[in-house]
């Protein structure tokens, strides 16, 4: 049994100067000015297309804002939240695939789940119902 | 709002004298026997002047031995709690036939069930394995605490909090009738006007904060804290389960503070999202609710699975058999746990394809299950088994949660469950599976590190009796309900037509009074075993562990390890043994230690105040006490002085106690 090892395991305290290589670099101005710009660009693209009826089709518009919306999460977790493969050894990485994995099962999962439920059990409007007859 | 002058209904919302169940004699006797038992416990403390040792050793400490032991005593006084709802159930139902109405009525009945569901979940087995994992894991990694201890003080008292307004509830107006999920439209306003849901909602909105704040913890802990050289795969199978359990506490429990959080919208602010009309959808609350439920099951049985893996390693005296191939199996259950949440509600309606798809994912997590199992069993092939109680309770385990898993296959065909769904077979299902698995593993891992916590082992004798009758018991009480639930009798009723039934309900209430005496036989394994405590002494390893919460003194010295182990094997305290480990008795340095804190109590004691008041409508105190809580909690972040040292003398002191081996007793401190 060796000495007092690692003083870094030393107390279950947190040490306010514990700031060893693995921990994420909390960015440089030149990082932040270009997640800015491209925040921006992302914000901006999905209220000219909205505003500015761009494309004639809704759907397509809705699908493009959301599409965009996905992109800007992920400019924000590089350029802000300093996410990376290296920092923690790897964990925020893994951590945020399990969140990923998880919340496009939760959310996606739900979605269809309550598509089917709406399809299957839910009271019928008058207009339905007419075209049910009508069919 | 009661009929009286204005300010009374200012100051006092919608609490009023009427509120008391004076017309319930059950509630009243209990609340007398509640009054008197609290009265004597508070005197015999107060006469033996033990408030401030209360106060100084355990309320204010961030200890996470003695957090773990807190979690342990409450779960067990709610363990009381639920099992008393239990048998006021058992007891209606066997006589409750044709003319006799029994002696409950149906809206008392409602909450008994409701109580009954979401102590026994909240309180009792979240609590048990909050314990278990507070006590064992930092001891298991060569931690000396977890990593954030006052954080880990705070979520003990903000569960204590939910406590504190659940059985609030009891005496003062009454308890939700909603089941323990609170499923719409009955927890609507329109169908609950009264406080039974808002005690439910907020007495889970501030445990579940809590458990969501042990679920961080103990992530940073097993990730950031581990002895130096294991690695994770060299970390213990209890470790491993805590993890995973860590994890999923982390991602479910902000879904059901969200979806209570709605919930409670609709029933204060008039919001439609679950109400039967104006565009509610009741459905979406029960996919919600189950989004969480389901691997809230697996929360509380995994920690569970790593309990029964050091006891079966430990009394066989063999190494865990199939060791990765466990740790897969159970990061495998942790995310498959995420595709099963539908067949709770195979029979709602969403056809044909969905229905198949969560059956065959919850037919799949019978495999990693399955690989489980026979990893225990092989573990015990050709070893050499000890019989001692927390090896009877793991084997007991090992036979009924077996069978309680097949019948979860049968749920599990979408089919089959349009027949059985809402029938007592699903509860003797999910009992068979909760006692069978969670409950045993709660006493097996009571017997096997209770001495670890206080230095003595427990009495055999009482404790082989407690889990005789719990065995038997078990099966007496829920053998009927599988019957009758194939024969199609549904659950919650409070009353039957068909007097054919009634044996089977009068066989099931004597399995609980067999379950009674389990209880009883436990509570005297404790009495006797304090009271036999010198004979009983152990040293630091009483049971040839493996695992390095065994290299330490029993009960552990604050600080746990002196000097902190380098671990080079699997098994570390085995390796260490096998190498023929001495203890260094000199050479002590100073130890880096947290301090206690009462910002816990303060903080979880101004959230319950914030609770009742919300509960009952009193304005002024909820923004009151809500604008304490905040500032208690800023100001207590410019806390500086949060830590010390503890010299090398004490150090020395502690290494040289009576607590590490039982023959130096009277040298004890």
């Amino acid at each position: 049994m060796s000495h007092p090892s690692a003083s870094a395991h030393e107390t279950g305290t947190a040490h306010q100067d514990d700031h060893d290589a693995t921990h994420a670099d909390h960015g440089s101005l030149r990082g932040y000015l270009t997640g800015f710009v491209l925040a921006a660009i992302l914000t901006i693209i999905p209220f000219w297309l909205v505003l500015g009826h761009v494309i004639a089709s809704p759907q397509a518009t809705i699908v493009i804002v959301l599409g965009l919306a996905a992109l800007q999460i992920v400019v924000h977790m590089i350029f802000f939240l300093h996410l990376d493969t290296r920092s923690e050894n790897g964990w925020n990485m893994l951590a945020f695939i399990f969140t990923v994995v998880l919340v496009v099962i939760v959310l996606g999962a739900s979605v269809w789940v309550m598509y089917n439920e709406n399809a299957n059990m839910m009271p019928m409007s008058p207009q339905y119902m007419q075209h049910k007859q009508g069919a | 709002m009661p009929d009286r002058p204005a300010i009374w209904n200012f100051l006092l919302g919608r609490l009023s004298l009427s509120s008391l169940p004076l017309d319930n004699t059950i509630v009243v006797w209990t609340f007398v026997a509640v009054a008197l038992g609290g009265a004597a416990v508070v005197g015999a403390i107060t006469y033996h002047r033990q408030w401030g040792y209360l106060w100084n050793e355990w309320f204010t400490s961030v200890d996470h031995k003695k957090l773990g032991v807190m979690y342990m005593v409450l779960a067990t006084v709610m363990l009381f709690r639920g099992f008393a709802d239990a048998m006021l159930m058992r007891s209606q139902q066997a006589i409750a036939f044709g003319s006799n109405l029994g002696y409950l009525p149906p809206h008392h009945y409602d909450q008994i069930f409701t109580a009954h569901g979401a102590i026994m979940i909240f309180f009792v087995a979240m609590a048990y394995i909050a314990g278990f994992m507070n006590f064992v894991m930092p001891l298991q990694i060569g931690a000396r605490d977890v990593a954030f201890p006052f954080l880990n003080n705070f979520s003990f008292w903000l569960t204590v909090a939910g406590v504190v307004l659940f059985m609030a509830s009891l005496f003062i107006g009454d308890f939700s009738h909603a089941g323990w999920l609170g499923m719409p439209p009955v927890s609507e306003l329109r169908q609950s006007p009264g406080p039974g849901v808002d005690y439910y909602i907020w007495g889970l909105q501030l445990s579940g904060l809590g458990t969501l704040l042990t679920g961080i913890n103990f992530v940073v802990t097993v990730i950031k804290m581990r002895a130096p050289g294991m690695t994770l795969m060299k970390m213990p199978m209890f470790t491993w389960t805590t993890l995973c359990t860590s994890g999923l506490i982390v991602v479910t429990f902000p879904i059901l503070t969200a979806t209570l959080f709605l919930l409670s919208l609709d029933r204060y602010i008039g919001t439609h999202f679950f109400t039967n009309g104006f565009g509610g959808n009741v459905m979406m609350y029960v996919n919600l609710i189950w989004v969480w439920g389901h691997p809230e099951v697996y929360i509380l049985i995994l920690p569970m699975f790593g309990l029964y893996s050091e006891i079966v390693a430990t009394f066989s005296s063999k190494r865990l058999f199939g060791y990765s191939s466990m740790v897969y199996a159970t990061a495998s259950i942790m995310l498959l746990s995420y595709l099963v949440w539908l067949h709770h509600f195979f029979t709602m309606g969403s056809g044909a394809d969905v229905n198949s798809f969560f059956a065959l994912t919850t037919m799949m997590i019978s495999i990693p299950t399955g690989v489980k199992i026979f990893n225990w069993l092989f573990t015990m092939y050709r070893g050499r088994v000890r019989f001692t109680v927390p090896m009877l309770w793991t084997m007991g385990f090992l036979f009924t949660f077996t069978i309680g898993g097949m019948t979860g296959v049968m749920l599990a065909v979408a089919p089959a469950d349009f027949l059985l769904h809402n029938s007592l077979f699903l509860v003797a299902h999910f009992h068979n599976v909760i006692i069978g698995g969670v409950v045993f593993g709660v006493f097996a891992g009571i017997n096997y590190w209770f001495p670890k916590a206080f230095g003595f082992r427990l009495d055999e004798f009482w404790g082989k009796l407690s889990f005789w009758f719990w065995q038997i018991g078990f099966w007496v009480a829920f053998g009927p309900l599988y019957v009758l639930g194939l024969m199609g009798v549904t659950r919650r009723l409070s009353h039957f037509t068909d007097p054919s039934l009634q044996i089977w309900f009068i066989v099931a209430a004597f399995g609980a009074f067999l379950i009674l005496l389990g209880i009883l036989s436990f509570v005297m394994q404790i009495v006797v075993s304090i009271r036999r405590r010198d004979e009983l002494a152990v040293g630091n390893d009483p049971w040839g562990g493996r695992t390095l919460e065994w290299s330490t003194s029993s009960p552990p010295p604050p600080y746990n390890f002196a000097f902190i182990p380098r671990v080079h094997e699997r098994d570390a305290w085995t390796d260490m043994k096998k190498h023929g480990y001495q203890r260094p008795l000199e050479g002590f340095n100073a130890i880096h230690m947290p301090k206690n804190t009462a910002a816990g109590m303060l903080l979880a004691g101004l959230g319950t105040v914030f609770g009742f008041a919300m509960v009952w409508y009193i304005w002024w105190l909820a923004v009151l006490s809500f604008v304490a809580l905040l500032a208690a909690a800023i100001t207590h972040t410019f806390n500086y002085d949060r830590d010390g040292h503890l010299d090398a003398e004490e150090v020395a002191r502690f290494e040289h106690t009576g607590n590490w081996a039982p023959k130096a007793q009277g040298t004890t401190a």
